[in-house]
């Protein structure tokens, strides 16, 4: 990476004895669009907040472009941050929200006045100055908010769970529109949300939280296929996972209901007679054998669900059930519920969940 | 007629009448200065009056200081208690209606033993020291009222968010307060700046035992010695009450609207 234009260093936070966030490390690179991905309470917001100003850290430094400002006062920072609740003015108009921070910066007002109408083009919302918070829609709001949050021209944008309070069409567009805006001003984003589909669609890397600790940072393409931990394999995407026992440590051999399956080079450390969970995303499941798969196991299909162009279907392996998609096909009906079936997969797809 | 309907007007014209019995019978009896007739004399004889026009005056001069006192306290503080120190709540709300349990003889009682003119902090000792006084006193026994008023206004809009988005903007706390806080609850303000006018207007022990030229003495003086000026003036007063409440509906219009508040 190049030079960093955040670094989050051993940052911890502590409320009382409690501890949400223990040693978080993260470097964003300059114009980097990072999200922080996880459950309620994993300390995503903690970290975000840290890095606005609002909590201070137990321990460890952030820096920002070169300049340690762990101990700067939230007005001091030079962040912009669109929040959840939108926390528009309600006092103020369009216009006058968004030259908030201008007027707060002491800008001469015909300037002020004409990056507002920059900012109210660049979100689509050009008519709109007069109108009061109230007047408008949630999405509306939460634009206003972004360009009100972009117009001082900060350093760093964050981002709080800007889209949770929108409806789910809404939820698209808008973080379409967030990702275009971002590229275009190559302003470095911090981006917190507890939806996986968010975050792997408009990131530029992912740090998946949980417990205060990132679990794991990288790439969408990286968080989603190669998994470093069982709570990513879990939270990000849909996961089947199997028991198995390992036969043949050497050889990689794991039995799954009593069928083999090998995993040559996958089972670092473990030994023969050791349980395994084993993780393969639906999409690499086909039913049936299918040619290029190199595994397959039988069992009985537990359920069916018709949801249109695809068809959704539980196959019982002995204790473990696997979900699987298939595309639906006007010549070939759904199996039935009961029917015996054989899944294929390749063996190379297969993730060992430590 | 539904039963329900019915005595939903029974219930109403009782409160009604219970309402305005007096306010005609006192306005009746106000217009019978002259013997036989009815005339607007009395309220003449109080509107003329010199006194009248000097202690209602001073007295809503008091009422004006101690209402930007009341807001220069008790907005900050509501402010803070609810941003930062929520723990502390019970004491502050109890420490704001402990004026209502410690009677005004005994806090001016206080202030004059505080106060004299020998004390370290002689109040007492010139007009200026003792208006201040008065004014401090007031705001003091407002305290419930406009502390109530304005935690009211704060509950209905997101203090801390809004507190924090000013702030990431690059706000101080003076630009948070004057800009977006205090226009937020401008009409919580109102109405506790309207219940502390009330109060200053009316109050006697206070403005009596200070030895201050206020309108609640000379309304008591009035009151002992007159007959029908008295209820010209109850009149009048009741007017100028209707008439806060008329500048505060009107004031309202011109208030921040939020979606709270939408119209």
């Amino acid at each position: 990476m190049a030079e960093p234009f955040l670094s989050i260093q051993h940052v911890r936070k502590s409320f009382g004895a409690t501890t949400v966030v223990e040693d978080f490390n993260l470097d964003v690179a300059p114009g980097e669009f990072v999200s922080f991905l996880g459950p309620s309470g994993c300390g995503k917001t903690t970290v975000l907040r840290m890095v606005a100003g609002f909590e201070e850290p137990s321990a460890g430094k952030i820096v920002v472009g070169g300049k340690d400002i762990t101990k700067l006062k939230p007005n001091q920072r030079n962040v912009g941050m669109v929040f959840q609740a939108y926390a528009l003015f309600p006092n103020l108009t369009v216009g006058q929200n968004i030259a908030f921070g201008l007027k707060v910066a002491g800008m001469p007002k015909p300037d002020a006045d004409r990056r507002v109408a920059e900012m109210l083009d660049m979100i689509k919302l050009p008519q709109m100055a007069d109108r009061y918070p109230y007047q408008l829609s949630g999405g509306q709001q939460q634009r206003i908010a972004l360009a009100r949050a972009i117009a001082p021209k900060p350093k760093l944008l964050l981002l709080d769970e800007p889209l949770s309070a929108l409806d789910a069409k809404v939820r698209v567009s808008l973080r379409e529109e967030i990702r275009s805006i971002q590229k275009k001003l190559g302003i470095t984003t911090i981006f917190v949300t507890h939806d996986q589909e968010e975050a792997l669609s408009i990131s530029d890397r992912i740090a998946v939280m949980y417990g205060g600790k990132a679990e794991q940072v990288g790439t969408p393409f990286e968080i989603y296929n190669r998994p470093a931990t069982k709570f990513v394999a879990n939270f990000v995407g849909t996961l089947n996972v199997l028991e198995g026992k390992v036969t043949d440590a050497a050889s990689g051999k794991v039995q799954v209901n009593a069928q083999e399956v090998s995993l040559k080079g996958k089972l670092n450390g473990s030994k023969s007679g050791d349980t395994l969970s084993l993780a393969l995303r639906p999409e690499a499941i086909s039913l049936g054998r299918q040619p290029g798969h190199d595994t397959s196991l039988s069992g009985e299909i537990a359920e069916v669900h018709f949801l249109g162009s695809v068809i959704r279907v539980r196959v019982g392996i002995g204790g473990n059930t696997v979900s699987l998609d298939t595309f639906n096909n006007s010549a070939t009906p759904p199996p039935a519920v009961g029917d015996k079936a054989d899944i294929s997969f390749s063996s190379g797809d297969m993730l060992v969940l430590h | 007629m539904k039963a329900g309907k019915f005595w939903a007007w029974v219930v109403f014209i009782l409160g009604a009448a219970y309402f305005f019995i007096p306010l005609i019978a006192t306005v009746e009896f106000s217009l019978r200065m002259r013997r036989g007739v009815y005339s607007f004399d009395a309220y003449k004889v109080v509107l003329g009056d010199s006194q009248f026009q000097a202690t209602f005056i001073f007295s809503v001069v008091v009422a004006i200081f101690t209402i930007l006192l009341g807001v220069l306290i008790v907005v900050p503080t509501a402010y803070w208690i609810r941003l930062r120190l929520p723990q502390l709540r019970p004491v502050v709300e109890f420490i704001t209606l402990l004026p209502l349990v410690i009677p005004a003889i005994v806090i001016v009682f206080g202030y004059i033993r505080m106060y004299g003119s020998n004390s370290p902090l002689p109040f007492l000792g010139s007009n200026l020291g003792a208006n201040a006084l008065l004014v401090i006193g007031y705001a003091a026994l407002a305290l419930p009222y406009m502390y109530r008023a304005v935690d009211t206004g704060l509950r209905t809009i997101d203090v801390r968010t809004l507190t924090e988005a000013a702030q990431i903007l690059g706000a101080g706390w003076g630009t948070i307060i004057t800009r977006v806080i205090l226009p937020n609850v401008l009409i919580a303000v109102l109405s506790g700046a309207f219940l502390t006018f009330a109060i200053v207007i009316g109050e006697f022990t206070m403005a009596s035992l200070l030895n201050r030229p206020a309108f609640g003495p000379y309304l008591q003086n009035l009151v002992a010695n007159r007959a029908y000026e008295p209820a010209a003036l109850s009149i009048i007063a009741f007017a100028i009450t209707w008439g806060c409440m008329s500048l505060i509906q009107i004031l309202s219009r011109f208030a921040p609207r939020s979606a709270n508040r939408p119209n």
